[in-house]
């Protein structure tokens, strides 16, 4: 389409097809990507979670409800699904809480607290790995710092179930608190400051204010961080993986970690990891409409 | 290096400020005690942040028996993990080539998606939209199963090519999306003024738009960077050959190496040299870190 001002408008139907031809022809990247890397998998996953499917010698035929029987017959089945769910509200409720207390603590514009602001958003930069590595060697009784305090106390972060939980909770919290105080920050802004300002003239106290002001009009961002924060916390593995390795004793195994190693680790076996995954899949859907919808109820009323 | 910057910036497009910031901080004696308390819990907590950071720098040069540095301050670890199989070279070289690919076609993916979106209509945008973002709701786990057959049959098995497009991919809802809100926020008059001029509405794109979307394009580059450096789950599926695995993998591996006996010395180090990339183009580019994040809750 080029000079239009001095010769006659082409006729609009050729200016439209023009229009649209080159409208796809900048999105064909992505639609190439979307398709071969997205829907294509995404196709497959379910073809492999019904058919016998072996790491090494690929499809077998055709082998419908057994995938997903020998996925729940698992032995580690039911315990990652619970140690998943657990880490899931444990790590939601510390993070919610914590990212919504640093962000009021920080939310003025000062020298002071510019510099913690930076201070609780570097580790976010780190990748969850390397964070991972990181803690691995702080919580090591022969070269972390409070080695010689486990040695006394005979008590080490990763040696019981507990304080692996705890240990691993840490990490996370150490990791991503400034990621959602970000969340919080951006939400906290977009409440209008003459809001407060007439409670404070009708002279509430700190906690009316918070609690009848603060909290309804953050509900957006309070439904948006939840949802990221569930999400992300399902479906964990690198923490687990590199710091607990699932132990001890097989008790931090979750969900994502239990398809790793039905897929790679021993069993070998990609249709069921492949009925796993379509599991969690399922869940994750269901689990996000039901956020999805209490928070709607929850404004309507 | 702090925050405060970046985030006056925000502070003043919004044009009501919060009442606590008209109260100038108080400089009496009673004002300094009432707030010491909170000088010493906030900077306690500032500490606990730091701290593992500011630790693993310095027990990485620090003497330790049983690692490559046992008496004495000095590099010893870094000499250790350099030797570390095909060489910390190698895994450089393999992270750094993913990262840049990944960063280079998410540029150029979402770029040209993001002005196909914002600026044209055609049959099937918004259900490929859509489609974009869905990828965001289905697990990393779920897709890495199905990928690994499907890049064996197309020859990508075991190819880092084939993990920088897979990480690629997870990267278009976010930057799609970026780009998109980015060239909607620039005047419809500004590429229309360069078509009437004669352009064609690739030289708009590249030579009126681009520049005008550049903060976009450099918060999703530095995503993208950050996203691919780190990423762990995507090689460890998709790459079998010790001398392909990126830096992430390569460290983590290097724990269980000799005799099961873990060289904490050098995991420091590995990362170090994990972080310190990230570190500084965080501290770099904060600015753009926080955009991103405001942009994703603001119209998300």
């Amino acid at each position: 389409m080029t000079v239009q001002t001095a010769t006659p408008a082409p006729p609009r139907t050729t200016r439209r097809t023009g229009h649209r031809l080159r409208g796809w022809a900048y999105a064909s990247p992505t639609a190439l990507f979307v398709l071969v890397l997205f829907v294509v998998p995404l196709a497959l996953v379910f073809r492999m979670s019904a058919s016998k499917w072996p790491l090494l010698s690929g499809d077998q035929g055709i082998n419908f409800p057994d995938n997903f029987t020998a996925a729940v017959d698992n032995r580690f089945f039911v315990d990652s699904v619970v140690f998943t769910l657990k880490y899931t509200i444990l790590a939601t409720v510390l993070l919610i809480a914590l990212g919504l207390g640093l962000a009021l603590m920080v939310q003025e514009s000062s020298r002071w607290k510019g510099f913690l602001r930076t201070s609780f958003l570097v580790p976010s930069a780190l990748g969850l790995a390397s964070a991972s590595l990181l803690f691995y060697v702080l919580y090591s009784p022969l070269a972390g710092p409070l080695a010689p305090f486990m040695e006394r106390m005979g008590w080490s972060f990763l040696g019981s179930p507990d304080a692996a939980l705890a240990s691993t909770l840490f990490l996370i919290v150490w990791r991503y608190a400034g990621f959602y105080m970000l969340l919080m920050l951006v939400g906290l802004q977009s409440i209008p400051g003459d809001i407060y300002e007439a409670a404070r003239m009708d002279g509430a106290n700190r906690w009316h204010t918070f609690s009848k002001i603060t909290i309804p009009l953050l509900k957006p961002t309070l439904a948006l961080t939840t949802i990221l924060c569930v999400t992300g916390s399902l479906l964990a593995f690198e923490q687990f993986y590199i710091l607990t390795k699932g132990g001890p004793d097989n008790s931090t195994i979750t969900v994502v970690q239990l398809i790793y190693s039905v897929a790679f680790q021993g069993q070998n076996d990609l249709g069921v990891a492949a009925a796993l995954s379509v599991l969690v899949l399922a869940a994750l859907v269901v689990i996000n409409v039901v956020q999805l919808r209490a928070f709607r109820g929850s404004d309507e009323s | 290096m702090t925050i405060a910057s970046v985030q006056n910036h925000p502070d003043a497009d919004v044009p009501a400020i919060l009442p606590t910031h008209r109260s100038a901080p108080p400089t009496t004696i009673a004002g300094l005690a009432l707030r010491t308390p909170f000088w010493v819990f906030s900077g306690a907590l500032a500490v606990i942040f730091l701290f593992p950071l500011v630790w693993t720098s310095v027990a990485s040069v620090s003497p330790h028996p049983g690692t490559g540095q046992v008496d004495g301050w000095g590099f010893g670890n870094y000499v250790t993990l350099a030797h570390y199989q095909a060489g910390i070279g190698q895994y450089l070289f393999n992270s750094v080539f993913v990262s840049g690919l990944c960063v280079v076609l998410t540029l150029l993916i979402s770029t040209l998606g993001g002005y196909a979106f914002a600026r044209f209509r055609f049959p099937g945008r918004n259900a490929l939209f859509m489609l974009t973002l869905a990828i965001l709701m289905v697990p990393y786990a779920t897709l890495l199963i199905p990928l690994y057959v499907l890049l064996n049959t197309l020859g990508l098995q075991n190819s880092l090519v084939g993990v920088a497009l897979v990480l690629t991919m997870f990267q278009l809802p976010f930057s799609t999306f970026m780009m998109r809100i980015s060239f909607e926020s620039i005047p419809r008059e500004l590429d229309e003024a360069a078509m009437v001029d004669g352009c064609s509405s690739f030289s708009a794109l590249w030579r009126v738009l681009l520049p005008a979307v550049r903060p976009g394009l450099i918060t999703v580059g530095l995503f993208a960077f950050l996203a691919a450096w780190n990423d762990f789950f995507a090689p460890l599926i998709l790459i079998n050959d010790s001398n392909k695995m990126t830096l992430p993998l390569a460290v983590s591996n290097l724990r269980g190496q000799v005799q099961g006996v873990v060289d904490y010395g050098a995991t420091e180090a590995g990362v170090v040299v994990l972080a310190l990339p990230c570190i500084v183009l965080f501290l770099l580019l904060q600015r753009h870190y926080v955009r991103g994040f405001m942009s994703g809750a603001l119209k998300g």
